[in-house]
């Protein structure tokens, strides 16, 4: 579904990525995680071109991108995203936000476009929420609001960039049920987080990121009794420590 | 009481400030109600006038048709009245949420068309009033209305322009946004009405009320430019991310996501733009153009008149206080955020 084949990315002259190498196969989840500043959230906006990668080369479901707009608009077509800080759009409704993408985008009728929407809000448990804005929700009703708009793109592989580092503790849980079950129903994802519990239970692989490169990559049951870095070592260490 | 002794003699300086202003009302305020009001004259008869002590609005009883209407023919004021009533009607229509619908601009045209043929005529047994002999209050709405309609997308255009990613569109619209704010209006009007003749090939004429309409716009645009940049910078990154994640297309990235919400923030600095607009169509003036300071101004030119400047001015004032209040108004509903 993904493929990364020594891939290097520059802002100015600090280099953010060196030569990484990932493949992420159809249905598989792949958690990123990795102290900050190590290049995960870069890695995982190259998947739909939200940074373009300098060196290398990047292939999403056996399109490369490059500058080629056309090929760009069909690999994020099919590659839905969910953001840190939600980035819903403040002046629409939570049904607006959804059906937004569909509707301009997919040329799906206005009506079937709603339809989708309300499916996938009543999928995030927040039906009763789409006449509201988003500023009206709480910020996990926010959250999975978004997940619901990726959604409703029918996506073939999501991408969630530190999903729940932007909630209160007791809104973390129901985002993560939202993708747990998401997990369960087989799509593909690559879920950059600090959510260890989560890596535990979804994740089929764990990349372990540091300084810009891969250090480690391993299933869970292995990264997390028996990581092979003193680097991995020590985050973990710093993540469960408390 | 409680209220006053709580807010405005709460404390020693606030007391003293108080005193201070109710005495300079209490100074102020008499002489001129006396003036405007008790002794003012309402016949309009200049020697009545000059023999009394208060405002003469007899000489805007006088001459309130030229200063509304300016040198369209005398018997056919009616005309000019409709029209301004009609402009003054769609943009009160407008203002109405409810009515923004893709059919508001049909009303828009079919509204603007009404006011062609009014003023003009020619047509349905009208008589033909050519556009040097439009003038007054109409004038100045007319020149504020297509100032506004277009030199708003204009300056939308310029805003996207100077933040766009080729550099010849960047640069078109930077040199044309700092070329444009570098001059005054008026040398702008000068411009169009003096310079542009001389470049035209023999024949060719663009008649003055259009040239300064043009010079209006490219100048309303330059400023409503950078009004909306601001509002664009405004707008955070992750907005961008979001659009661009669920491959909206650029315009209706921009259409759908980014422009409305920039022009939200930009509500007040637009509107400040646009009362400015409002008022610097009186600068047309000095080109000839009869706008209502200038048939203001005029009225004054006669020998009978002369000296009446006051009563002249605060009307107006007035006139032009009575719009922009309106505007002002208006654009507070758009401020309050969700």
């Amino acid at each position: 579904m993904i493929e990364m084949v020594k891939v290097s990315k520059w802002f100015g002259m600090f280099q953010a990525l060196t030569d990484v190498d990932l493949a992420v196969a159809r249905g598989e989840k792949v958690v990123v995680c990795g102290p900050s500043g190590s290049g995960k959230s870069t890695l995982i906006r190259l998947v739909n071109r939200l940074e373009a990668h300098q060196a290398g080369r990047v292939i999403v479901d056996g399109i490369e991108l490059d500058d080629d707009v056309k090929k760009i608009d069909t690999v994020r077509r099919e590659v839905g995203m969910v953001f840190q800080s939600f980035n819903l759009f403040p002046h629409l409704t939570v049904l607006q936000n959804l059906t937004l993408a569909p509707i301009w985008v997919q040329k799906v009728p206005r009506k079937e476009a709603e339809e989708t929407a309300m499916h996938f809000l009543a999928r995030v448990r927040i039906p009763e929420q789409a006449a509201k804005y988003p500023s009206q929700l709480s910020g996990g009703q926010q959250q999975r609001v978004a997940i619901a708009r990726a959604l409703c793109m029918k996506p073939k592989l999501m991408l969630f960039d530190e999903p729940t580092s932007a909630l209160d503790p007791e809104m973390i849980k129901e985002v993560l049920d939202v993708m747990v079950e998401l997990a369960r129903e087989g799509m593909t994802m690559m879920v950059v987080t600090h959510e260890m519990g989560f890596a535990r239970t979804v994740a089929d692989r764990v990349v372990f990121m540091d300084g810009g490169r891969i250090v480690e990559a391993a299933p869970p049951a292995e990264f997390f009794s028996a990581p092979k870095t003193d680097r991995a070592k020590l985050f973990l260490s710093q993540v469960l420590g408390h | 009481m409680k209220w006053a002794r709580a807010n405005l003699f709460g404390s020693w300086p606030e007391t003293l400030a108080m005193l201070g202003i109710l005495w300079l009302l209490w100074k102020t305020l008499p002489p001129f109600i006396d003036w405007a009001f008790l002794d003012a004259i309402w016949k309009p008869d200049s020697k009545t006038c000059r023999a009394g002590e208060g405002a003469c609005w007899g000489f805007i009883v006088e001459k309130y048709r030229f200063i509304l209407f300016g040198t369209y023919p005398y018997e056919l004021h009616w005309r000019p009245a409709l029209a301004t009533v009609i402009l003054i009607g769609l943009w009160v229509f407008s203002a109405f949420r409810a009515f923004w619908k893709p059919w508001l601009a049909l009303v828009w045209v079919l509204g603007l068309s009404v006011i062609g043929l009014l003023m003009w005529g020619g047509l349905f047994g009208l008589r033909y009033v050519e556009n040097e002999r439009w003038g007054g209050l109409i004038l100045t709405l007319l020149l504020t209305t297509f100032g506004i309609a277009l030199a708003f997308p204009l300056g939308i255009a310029l805003a996207l322009g100077r933040r766009s990613d080729m550099p010849v569109i960047r640069g078109l619209s930077v040199g044309y946004i700092e070329l444009i704010r570098g001059v005054p209006l008026i040398s702008l009007l000068f411009m169009a009405s003096v310079m542009l003749p001389l470049f035209l090939p023999a024949g060719v004429t663009i008649d003055k009320l259009l040239r300064a309409q043009i010079a209006i716009i490219l100048f309303a645009a330059a400023y409503l430019a950078e009004v909306i940049r601001g509002g664009l910078q405004a707008i955070p990154k992750g907005q961008y991310d979001a659009a661009h994640a669920l491959a909206l297309p650029f315009w209706r990235r921009t259409g759908l996501i980014i422009l409305p919400q920039a022009l939200r923030i930009a509500v007040p600095a637009l509107v400040n733009n646009f009362i400015a607009l409002f008022k610097d169509t009186s600068l047309v003036l000095i080109i000839g153009l009869f706008d209502l300071l200038s048939t203001v101004k005029i009225s004054l030119n006669e020998p009978a008149w002369t000296g009446f400047g006051v009563e002249a001015y605060l009307f107006a004032s007035l006139v032009y206080f009575v719009f922009c209040a309106a505007l002002s108004k208006y654009s507070k509903s758009f401020e309050v955020r969700r």
